[in-house]
C-alpha cells in the first residue's frame, strides 16, 4: 500500500508539473489580454510535433529540439497576438471565437502533416531510478519536474525583478493605469503572448517522448487548465501553480484508484465547486471578466 | 414568403442523396442554433447547449428502445427531460455570470457527457447507443410514407422546425421576450423595476434548452446512432461559430450564419475536395469572419435592406452580444 501511494505521489508530480506550464501560460494570456485562448492545448500540441519532427527524424540534440520548440512556439503566439488579438481587443468573445478558430487551423495543419494517428516519439533516456522494487521514477518524468520548477521560477524572477516584469504585472492589474504610466499594452501584450505560448510548448516538447502525440492531445490538456485556472483563480500565477499541484494529486489518485473518467467528472466537479462557492478561486482577487 | 414555402417543398428533389442527407442536419441545427439565441437574448453564452441537445437524444432513444414508446411521444419526453435538466442545472449555473457561466455550463456539460461514457448501463459507454428506432411508417390507404427516406425525414423535420421556430418567434415578441431583452441590456435597472432577472434567466435557458432537446431527438432517431462523441465540444463550437457568424441581434442572424457555413463547408469544400483541409479552411473563415464582420452576417443584410428602402437604417438596434 505504501508503494503504491509513494509511485502515485510521483506520478501526481510529474503531471503537475506539465499542467502548470501551460496553466500558468493560460493565466499570463488572460491576464495582461483579457482573452481566453482556446488554442492553448494546441499550442501544447505543436511543441510536441516540433520533437517529432525534429527529434525523431533526425539525430538532433534534445535539449536543441527543446530550445528550438521553446522559440517556434512562441513565435506562433506573436503571431496570434498580432494577426487575431491585437484587432480584436475590445471584443472579448471575438478573441474566443478567433482562439477556436486558429486551434481548428493547427490541428488541420498537425494532420495534414504528420497524419492522424499517433506519432512516434524515441524516448530520450531509459534510465529509471528505483527506490525500491516498485517505487520508480522515470529520469524523463523527472526532467520534466526539474524544467518546470526551473521555468516557472524563472518567470517568477522575471516578473518580480525586471522591468519588463513590473510593467507586465501591472497592465494585468490596471492597463488603463499602466498605459498611463507611458507602459505600452502592445508591448505587454507581445511578451505575455511570447511566454505564454513558449510554456505551452516547452511542456509539449517535455512530455511528447511520455505520452501519446497526436493532433487531438490538446483536448483533455486545455480542459486540465482550465479548471486549474479556474480553481486557482483567474488572473493569479501563484493559484494556478498551487491549483495544478492539488487537481494533479486528485486527479492521479481518483485514476488510481477508481478509473480515469471518474477522475475527469472528479476534476470538473471540482471546478463547478469553486465557481459556485468562491468564483474568484482560491488565490483570485482582480475580476476581469 | 410563397416562393421560399415553394423553394423548400421543390428543394431535395435536386439534390444528390448525401446532400439530402446534409439537408436534414440542416434543418434540424437551425433549430439547434436558434434555441441557443434564445438563450443569449439574456445575455449569458452557453457551452453546454449541444449537450442539453443530447439529453433530449438519448432520453428519447432509450424510451423507444428500452420502454417502447411511440417514437413522436418520445421525442417530447426528450424535450421535456432537456428541459428538466436544464432547470437543475441552472440552480448552480445561475450564480454565475459572464465568462464564469461560459466555463461553469462546459463543465457541467461535460461532466453530463462523461457521465454518458462511464455507464454502459443504460447509456451504452463510449460506443452510444445503436439501432433507434426510426420514425414508424405511414400507410394509410394509397398513403406510404417510408421514414428511412431523407426525403420523407425532411419534411417531417421542417414542419416541427417550422412549427418552433413560430413558437420561438412568438416567444421573442411576448412581453416575456422583450423582458429577455431587458434582463440582457439593462440588468440593473430591471431588476430595479421588480423583474425578477434570475427567473427570467432561468426561463430562458429552460426553454432553449427544450428546444434543442427536441432538435436531439429529431437527430437521434434519423441517424440511428448516438454517443457521447456526437455530443462534443467541437461539434458546439461550430453552434457557437453559426451563432456569431450569422450575428444573434436579429432572429434570423443564427439561421442565415447556419445555412450560409453549412453550404460552405458540407457542399463547396467538400466538392472541391478539400477533405482534409476542410477543418483549416474553416477555422480561417472564422477568424476572417470575427475581424472584418464583427456584426455577422446579418449585418450585411440590415446594410441591404436599408439601402434598398432607401431609409436609415432602424435606431437602436441592440449591438452584437458580448458576454
Amino acid at each position: 500500500m505504501f508503494d503504491l501511494l509513494a509511485q502515485t505521489v510521483l506520478n501526481a508530480c510529474y503531471s503537475a508539473s506539465y499542467i502548470s506550464l501551460v496553466a500558468v501560460g493560460l493565466v499570463l494570456i488572460f491576464g495582461v489580454m483579457g482573452i481566453v485562448n482556446f488554442a492553448h492545448g494546441e499550442l501544447f500540441m505543436v511543441g510536441a510535433y516540433v520533437v517529432v519532427a525534429l527529434y525523431s527524424n533526425y539525430d538532433i540534440p534534445y535539449v536543441l529540439v527543446a530550445a528550438i520548440g521553446l522559440v517556434f512556439v512562441g513565435c506562433i503566439g506573436l503571431l496570434m497576438e498580432r494577426t487575431m488579438f491585437r484587432p480584436l481587443r475590445d471584443n472579448p468573445l471575438g478573441g474566443l471565437v478567433a482562439s477556436i478558430g486558429f486551434l481548428m487551423i493547427l490541428q488541420a495543419l498537425a494532420s495534414i502533416t504528420f497524419g492522424v494517428r499517433m506519432a512516434f516519439v524515441p524516448p530520450v533516456t531509459q534510465d529509471v531510478i528505483e527506490f525500491t522494487d516498485k517505487i520508480r521514477l522515470p529520469l524523463q518524468r523527472l526532467y520534466v519536474i526539474l524544467a518546470a520548477v526551473g521555468f516557472l521560477t524563472a518567470l517568477w524572477l522575471f516578473l518580480t525583478r525586471t522591468r519588463f516584469g513590473w510593467a507586465l504585472r501591472a497592465s494585468a492589474q490596471d492597463p488603463e493605469a499602466a498605459a498611463l504610466q507611458g507602459i505600452s499594452i502592445t508591448q505587454t501584450a507581445k511578451i505575455a503572448m511570447f511566454i505564454g505560448a513558449a510554456l505551452a510548448g516547452v511542456a509539449g516538447v517535455l512530455t511528447a517522448p511520455l505520452i501519446s502525440v497526436n493532433p487531438h492531445m490538446g483536448h483533455s490538456v486545455i480542459i486540465a487548465a482550465f479548471i486549474v485556472v479556474i480553481v486557482g483563480g483567474v488572473g493569479s500565477l501563484e493559484g494556478a501553480v498551487v491549483a495544478s499541484i492539488a487537481y494533479a494529486f486528485v486527479h492521479t489518485f481518483v485514476t488510481t484508484f477508481f478509473d480515469g473518467v471518474i477522475a475527469d467528472i472528479t476534476g470538473l466537479l471540482l471546478m463547478l465547486l469553486v465557481l459556485i462557492v468562491k468564483p474568484t478561486g482560491l488565490f483570485g482577487t482582480a475580476d476581469r471578466a | 414568403m410563397i416562393l421560399i414555402a415553394v423553394a423548400l417543398v421543390v428543394l431535395p428533389h435536386g439534390l444528390s442523396f448525401s446532400q439530402q442527407e446534409i439537408l436534414v442536419y440542416l434543418v434540424i441545427n437551425i433549430l439547434l442554433v436558434v434555441s441557443y439565441r434564445l438563450m443569449t437574448l439574456t445575455g449569458e453564452w452557453s457551452l453546454g447547449h449541444v449537450v442539453i441537445m443530447g439529453v433530449g437524444a438519448y432520453t428519447s432513444a432509450l424510451l423507444t428502445k428500452r420502454l417502447g414508446f411511440y417514437v413522436p411521444v418520445s421525442m417530447i419526453m426528450g424535450a421535456l427531460m432537456a428541459a428538466f435538466v436544464a432547470f437543475l442545472l441552472s440552480f448552480p449555473l445561475f450564480r454565475m455570470k459572464g465568462f464564469y457561466f461560459l466555463i461553469g455550463s462546459f463543465a457541467s456539460a461535460e461532466i453530463i457527457r462523461l457521465l454518458w461514457k462511464r455507464f454502459r448501463e443504460p447509456f451504452g459507454g463510449p460506443k452510444g447507443l445503436k439501432r433507434i428506432d426510426g420514425l414508424p411508417n405511414i400507410d394509410i390507404g394509397p398513403i406510404h410514407i417510408d421514414f428511412f427516406e431523407p426525403t420523407a425525414y425532411y419534411y417531417f423535420a421542417l414542419i416541427v422546425v417550422l412549427v418552433c421556430l413560430w413558437v420561438l418567434w412568438r416567444i421573442e415578441k411576448s412581453l416575456v421576450g422583450l423582458t429577455f431583452h431587458a434582463v440582457h441590456w439593462q440588468d440593473k435597472l430591471a431588476q430595479a423595476s421588480g423583474v425578477d432577472v434570475r427567473r427570467y434567466r432561468t426561463l430562458a435557458f429552460v426553454l432553449a434548452s427544450g428546444f434543442a432537446g427536441l432538435s436531439g431527438a429529431l437527430l437521434a432517431h434519423y441517424i440511428g446512432t448516438i454517443n457521447p462523441n456526437s455530443f462534443d465540444v467541437e461539434v458546439m463550437v461550430f453552434v457557437l461559430t453559426w451563432a456569431i457568424v450569422g450575428g444573434t441581434s436579429t432572429f434570423y442572424g443564427p439561421i442565415l450564419g447556419c445555412i450560409v457555413l453549412t453550404i460552405l463547408n458540407e457542399i463547396v469544400l467538400r466538392e472541391l475536395g478539400f477533405e482534409q483541409m476542410r477543418p483549416l479552411i474553416y477555422g480561417a473563415i472564422m477568424i476572417v469572419s470575427i475581424l472584418f464582420m464583427p456584426d455577422g452576417l446579418e449585418s450585411l443584410v440590415k446594410r441591404a435592406l436599408a439601402r434598398w428602402k432607401s431609409a436609415p437604417p432602424p435606431p437602436n438596434q441592440p449591438e452584437e452580444a458580448k458576454p
